[in-house]
């Protein structure tokens, strides 16, 4: 059985149909990595997996609990599938600190103690041990980035969803977020990853996705599908990427 | 642990200006310091001049501004102005709970919570809508005409309970405003840590609104100060009623200056303090990064 199961969503946002019917599996300690054009429903998916958007048709099971059904409490799924944000989304108002120990004090309940000595060894284990005091404004993007992804682990969640996480970053800064999804999946993360990186794609990926029109248009693992494409949207796609990787 | 030859890399590195830069921007600061305290001081002399040559002012220095007047005047004064400073305080505290309870009612979408959502709303279109000093004089003698058992008919009561109803609505919108500020992603991030509705708006949405929000709340809480004064249409002896009197009875307006002063002197304070409360969140948070 998989740890999530997308099977049949659909999704639009008014009259742009993003979800055509998308259907995904993903099993424990699997590293799946979704490619596709801006608007082939990456993020989207990834929103509807941790009911921060609700589905039109269809089913999204995460450890057998249908997320989409309407009698589910949201809050406790949510809690066991991290995700992290383009955009890094820290709470600017809290010290790195709070940040992270917010959700395990207030969602699982854990007291102050308790939650800052887990966030310690967070903080420490990505290299962020001396920003645990430090305000979100003060750090770099990569470091925000990091502080995020550490905020989504504190809640210790069965997988973890990263929406295009280095998107907004200096280029310099890419690799340091990529570091801490490598240590990730050593330790047996189960990830569901939309990203532009095909390099990286290519590195971590047991399972690449390729999405267009809303659905999963072609999938498998890196080196058939970047070496040999079967779908002619694919190989243009991939083309494209070449493309644009030289001549920037 | 620094031996001398050590002893200059310690040192702090100073920012490095060229001599001549340095003398230049050096003489323009003392310049721009003599323009400016030369223009003040002008200005000044000049507007002084002209209000005490002018023909009447030995007259306005007597009604308005004379000195044993003010000393005699000032122990009534201040003995009302504590009441001004009660209704403001006792109102300011309800204002604060209520306008957040009614901003927070206008901005629930549960389907269930769709009555409270028409309430907060009529609510606040209808006393942003009427004046203040309407508010007061209808509650004032309204209440109390209807003679109800139980009810207090004291003045300072209804007119400190107008000033509430009518400020309630105004600062229901600036929380209101400070609330659908912060960006939506914020929200979203907190949920997705698996917070409810209720905790991601206690813990992260109006944390960052009401500091947004500061200083036009400080901006409405200044106003409120002032129409205090507003209840003494009702009759109660706050320090305008106070001065209305010194005023009639020796037909010299220095009290009205003084009482104008004292609500000065209360303002100041409040404003200076949200200055500065704003700059430390910001230096807090931008500390490095400016």
């Amino acid at each position: 059985m998989s740890l999530v199961d997308v099977s049949g969503v659909h999704k639009s946002f008014g009259s742009l149909r993003v979800l055509r019917g998308l259907d995904l599996q993903v099993d424990l300690h699997e590293v799946v990595v979704l490619i596709g054009a801006s608007g082939s429903g990456k993020s989207t998916l990834l929103r509807c997996v941790n009911g921060l958007e609700t589905v039109d048709a269809g089913e999204i099971r995460v450890d057998d609990i249908d997320v989409t059904s309407a009698a589910v409490d949201l809050d406790k799924v949510r809690r066991r599938v991290g995700i992290v944000f383009q955009q890094f989304n820290l709470f600017p108002h809290m010290s790195v600190l709070d940040n992270v120990t917010l959700g395990p004090r207030k969602v699982l309940g854990v007291n102050r103690r308790a939650a800052q000595d887990q966030a310690r060894e967070l903080l420490a284990r990505f290299g962020l041990q001396d920003k645990a005091e430090d305000y979100p404004d003060r750090l770099s993007g990569g470091q925000q980035q990091r502080v995020a992804i550490v905020r989504a682990l504190a809640m210790k969640p069965e997988v973890m969803l990263f929406d295009e996480v280095t998107s907004a970053l200096d280029p310099l800064l890419v690799g340091e977020v990529l570091d801490v999804i490598r240590e990730l999946k050593s330790e047996g993360m189960t990830i569901v990853m939309a990203t532009h990186e095909m390099g990286f794609a290519q590195e971590v990926a047991d399972r690449v996705c390729f999405l267009a029109d809303g659905r999963v248009l072609e999938q498998g693992p890196p080196r058939q599908l970047f070496d040999a494409p079967q779908e002619e949207q694919t190989k243009a796609f991939l083309a494209r990427v070449a493309a644009g990787r030289q001549s920037a | 642990m620094t031996t001398p030859a050590e002893a200059p890399l310690e040192a702090p590195e100073l920012p490095y200006v060229d001599p001549v830069r340095r003398a230049r921007a050096r003489s323009k600061s003392r310049r721009d310091a003599l323009v400016a305290s030369v223009s003040t001081v002008l200005v000044f002399a000049v507007l002084g001049y002209l209000v005490t040559a002018s023909p009447g002012w030995p007259k306005v220095q007597e009604t308005f501004f004379n000195w044993d007047e003010a000393v005699a005047a000032w122990p009534t004064l201040i003995k009302a102005f504590v009441l001004n400073i009660k209704i403001f305080l006792v109102a300011e505290f309800f204002i604060l709970i209520l306008a957040l309870l009614v901003a927070l009612g206008r901005g629930l979408r549960a389907p269930a919570a769709l009555p409270v959502r028409i309430i907060c709303t009529a609510y606040v279109d209808f006393f942003r809508g009427v004046p203040t000093i309407l508010v007061i004089l209808l509650l004032g003698f309204g209440v109390p005409a209807l003679q109800l058992q139980g009810l207090t008919n004291s003045p300072v009561v209804w007119g400190t309970v107008a000033l509430i109803l009518s400020y309630t609505a105004y600062v229901a919108e600036v929380y209101r405003a400070g609330i659908e500020s912060i960006h939506p992603s914020q929200r979203a991030a907190a949920r997705s840590l698996g917070l409810s509705s209720m905790q991601t708006t206690r813990y992260v949405v109006l944390p960052q609104a009401v500091r947004r929000v500061t200083p036009p709340l400080l901006n409405d809480f200044i106003a409120l100060q002032k129409e205090t004064a507003l209840v003494s249409l009702l009759g109660p002896i706050e320090v305008l009623r106070a001065a209305q009197i010194s005023a009639s009875s020796n037909f010299n307006y220095t009290a009205y200056v003084v009482a104008a002063l004292m609500f000065v002197a209360i303002t100041l304070p409040l404003t200076r303090f949200t200055d500065w409360l704003q700059k430390r969140d910001a230096r807090r948070r931008m500390a490095g990064a400016m």
